[in-house]
C-alpha cells in the first residue's frame, strides 16, 4: 500500500433520523494511509454519527463511503473484517474477565482461538493489564476499562482503527497515558488512526489532520498548523487610557495585519506577535498616550474552533459534564 | 495474507462464541443456579399439592373418583397431570427473560461492540434463542426430576423414549417462545417492555392451555384460543409421553405444531434482526 493512497475515502455522506433530522449533511473527506485523523466538533455536531456509518453500525441515507477499497453500505461484512473500532461507551461484558472478554472478540471476527489466545496475551501485555487479566471487568477502574476496550479494538490486526472520544470522562494521567498507547499502537502495528475527541490540546498534539464539523456540515479541514495559521497569526490585545479611537494608528505599524475594536480594547492581528508588540507601545507613547494592559496570545485550536463554530470549548465542557453524570449512573445501573 | 488465512469462515464460531457467553453468566453464578432449582420445586410442592382435585371427587355417593379422574384427566393422579403442564411452564419463565438480556446488551453497549464485528446478525439473535433454549432443558429436567420425587405417577405410555420425546418438545418450544419474546423486544431499549410483555402473554399461555384443566371441559371459545396456543401442544405431548395410558393419539400432531411454531417464530425473529439491527 502506497504512502499517499485514501484509505477512508467519503463522498457526500448524510444521514437523516426519521426523515426530519440531519445529523450529517454531504460531507467529504479522505484519510490517507498512516494518518491520525482528529474529528472535532461540539456535541450533537454529528461526529458520532458519521463514525457509526463508518464502521457499518448505522446505514447512511445518502452518499457513500469507502475503507480500503470497500463500499460500507454494499461490502459491509469485509469492511467490519478490516476495521478496528474503540467505542464512546464501555462495552466490555462485565461478568467476563478481560482476557475472556478479548477472545470473545476474536471469536466474533472467526479468529480461531489458536491464534486468538497468544495475540490477547500479546495485546493484554501491550496495554500493562496482564495482572488482572483473571478478574472480572466488574472490578477495573475507568483506566483499564479504556485500555481493555484498546485491546478488544486490535485483536483483529485492523488496518484502521475508529476511536470515539477514546479519553472521554477519564483524568488527566489516564488520558495522557491512553494517547501514549494510541501512538505506540500505531507505530506498532502502522495503522490509520480515525478519532473523535473534544480535547483540543489532544488533537493539536496528536493529529496529522483534523476537520472541524458543526450542524452536520465539515466546515475546515486541514493541519493543525495550517488551521491556526488560517486565523492570521498572533492575537494582542491592548487597552489605553484614554477613550479616543486609534484603529487607524495602530494599522499603520509594521507587523499588523488586522485591528479590531471591541469592549474597549482592541484586537490586533499579527504574523509574529513578538515583534509588533514592542513596536505598537512604542509608537502609542509617541503620540502620547498610556498603554495600560496588554497581553499577547498564541493561536490554538481552541481559537479555531470558536472562529469556525461560534462556540468556545467551554460550552462543550459543559455538556461533557452531562455525558459524565450519565455515565455515572449507568455504571451504577451496571452494580 | 496470513491474517485472511487464519480466519475462519464458519458462522458457527461467532454463534457458538456468544451462546456460550450466555451460558457462562448463568452457571458461573451458583446463587442463580440455585433459584432456578429451587422455583419449580415450591411450585409443585405449593401448588401442585395443594389442588388435590382426587380427593376432592372422592366420597361423593354414586360417583368412582377414578372413572372421573381418569376420564377428565387421563390420569388418576390430578398432581402427575398437573407437574407435567408445570415443566412446559418452566420452558415460559426461562425463556421470558431473553427479551431482558437483549436489552441489557442494548444498554450496556455490549449490543454496539458485537455490531461492529463482522458475525452475522442473526447469529447474535440465534445465541439468545440457543442459550435460553438449553436453560430451559436443564430447567424441564430438573422439574420432571423434582415431579417424579413428589409423586408422579408414570402411564404405561412411559418408556425410555419418552425422556428424549420430552426433550425434544421442550427444546422446539423453547426455541419458538425464546424466539418470540427477543423478536418482540428487538427494537426497544427500555427495561419496561420485556417485563410488560412477560406479564401480558404468560397469563393468556397459561390458562388458555391445558395447563390445569383439560381443553374440552372450556367453553368454545376459549377452546379456539387454546387449541392454537403451542403450549396446550407441548403439554399434551408431554402428559402423552409421560403420564398417559392410552395410547399416543395426537402426538405426531402435538410435535407437528410446536415443530411448525419454533420454525416460522424463528424464521422472524431472524428476518427482524437483519432489519431492526442494522439502523
Amino acid at each position: 500500500m502506497s504512502e499517499n493512497e485514501d484509505i477512508i475515502k467519503v463522498e457526500g455522506l448524510t444521514k437523516i433520523f426519521n426523515h426530519s433530522l440531519t445529523a450529517v449533511d454531504h460531507i467529504n473527506f479522505s484519510v490517507k494511509h498512516g494518518e491520525i485523523f482528529g474529528f472535532l466538533g461540539p456535541n450533537g455536531a454529528g461526529k458520532t454519527t458519521t463514525i457509526k456509518m463508518l464502521i457499518t453500525v448505522l446505514k447512511p441515507t445518502e452518499g457513500k463511503a469507502t475503507i480500503l477499497g470497500g463500499d460500507i453500505a454494499k461490502q459491509s461484512m469485509d469492511v467490519r473484517g478490516a476495521i478496528g473500532v474503540v467505542p464512546q461507551e464501555y462495552t466490555a461484558d462485565e461478568d467476563l474477565t478481560g482476557y475472556e472478554n478479548i477472545l470473545l472478540c476474536a471469536d466474533l471476527y472467526g479468529i480461531p482461538r489458536s491464534v486468538s489466545k497468544k495475540r490477547a496475551m500479546e495485546l493484554l501485555e501491550l496495554v500493562e493489564l496482564t495482572g488482572f487479566k483473571d478478574k472480572r471487568v466488574q472490578t477495573y477502574s475507568g483506566g483499564m476499562r479504556r485500555r481493555l476496550e484498546l485491546a478488544s479494538g486490535l485483536i483483529n490486526r485492523p488496518k484502521v482503527l475508529f476511536l470515539d472520544e477514546p479519553t472521554l470522562g477519564l483524568d488527566v494521567q489516564t488520558r495522557a497515558a491512553t494517547w501514549n498507547y494510541v501512538k505506540m499502537l500505531k507505530k506498532e502495528f502502522g495503522m490509520t488512526l480515525f478519532l473523535t475527541t473534544h480535547y483540543l490540546e489532544e488533537a493539536d498534539a496528536l493529529c496529522d489532520r483534523i476537520a472541524i464539523i458543526d450542524h452536520g456540515k465539515i466546515v475546515v479541514i486541514g493541519t493543525p498548523t495550517s488551521l491556526k495559521d488560517s486565523l492570521g497569526g498572533d492575537i494582542i490585545t491592548l487597552s489605553v487610557q484614554k477613550d479616543e479611537d486609534i484603529t487607524g494608528l495602530i494599522s499603520k505599524i509594521e507587523h499588523v495585519k488586522e485591528v479590531r475594536k471591541e469592549n474597549g480594547s482592541y484586537l490586533i492581528k499579527s504574523a509574529n506577535g513578538e515583534l509588533a508588540a514592542p513596536l505598537i507601545i512604542e509608537a502609542l507613547r509617541k503620540s502620547g498616550l498610556v498603554v495600560t494592559k496588554l497581553s499577547l496570545t498564541k493561536p490554538t485550536l481552541n481559537e479555531v474552533y470558536l472562529q469556525y463554530t461560534g462556540r468556545s470549548m467551554r460550552d462543550a465542557e459543559e455538556s461533557r459534564e452531562n455525558v459524565m453524570q450519565q455515565r455515572m449512573v449507568m455504571r451504577r445501573a451496571r452494580q | 495474507m496470513s491474517d485472511q488465512e487464519e480466519v475462519s469462515k464458519s458462522r458457527f464460531h461467532g454463534l457458538w462464541a456468544l451462546t456460550n457467553r450466555e451460558l457462562k453468566k448463568w452457571y458461573q453464578q451458583p446463587f442463580v443456579l440455585a433459584m432456578g432449582i429451587i422455583q419449580p420445586i415450591l411450585w409443585l410442592a405449593l401448588l401442585g399439592k395443594a389442588m388435590n382435585i382426587g380427593n376432592i371427587v372422592t366420597g361423593i355417593p354414586g360417583i368412582d373418583p377414578k372413572t372421573v379422574m381418569l376420564h377428565t384427566f387421563g390420569t388418576t393422579n390430578y398432581f402427575s397431570f398437573m407437574a407435567m403442564s408445570m415443566v412446559a411452564f418452566t420452558v415460559v419463565f426461562t425463556t421470558a427473560f431473553t427479551g431482558m438480556s437483549v436489552v441489557w446488551d442494548k444498554r450496556l453497549g455490549f449490543m454496539n461492540k458485537v455490531l461492529s464485528t463482522p458475525v452475522s446478525r442473526s447469529s447474535i439473535i440465534l445465541s439468545k434463542v440457543l442459550s435460553a433454549s438449553v436453560r430451559a432443558i436443564f430447567q424441564a429436567g430438573i422439574v420432571a426430576l423434582v415431579a417424579f420425587a413428589l409423586g408422579l405417577t408414570l402411564g404405561t405410555n412411559f418408556g425410555w423414549y419418552s425422556i428424549f420425546g420430552v426433550f425434544a418438545i421442550v427444546f422446539l418450544v423453547s426455541v419458538g417462545l425464546s424466539s418470540l419474546f427477543t423478536a418482540l423486544t428487538l427494537r426497544t431499549t427500555r427495561m419496561e417492555m420485556p417485563q410488560a410483555i412477560f406479564q401480558l402473554v404468560t397469563l393468556p399461555l397459561m390458562f388458555a392451555s391445558s395447563a390445569y384443566f383439560p381443553i374440552n371441559q372450556m367453553p368454545s371459545w376459549l377452546q379456539i384460543i387454546a387449541s392454537w396456543n403451542p403450549i396446550s401442544y407441548t403439554i399434551d405431548a408431554v402428559r402423552r409421553l409421560m403420564v398417559f395410558s392410552n395410547g399416543f393419539g395426537q402426538l405426531t400432531l402435538d410435535f407437528a405444531f410446536v415443530a411448525s411454531f419454533a420454525v416460522i417464530v424463528t424464521v422472524i425473529c431472524v428476518v427482524l434482526s437483519w432489519r431492526y439491527l442494522n439502523k
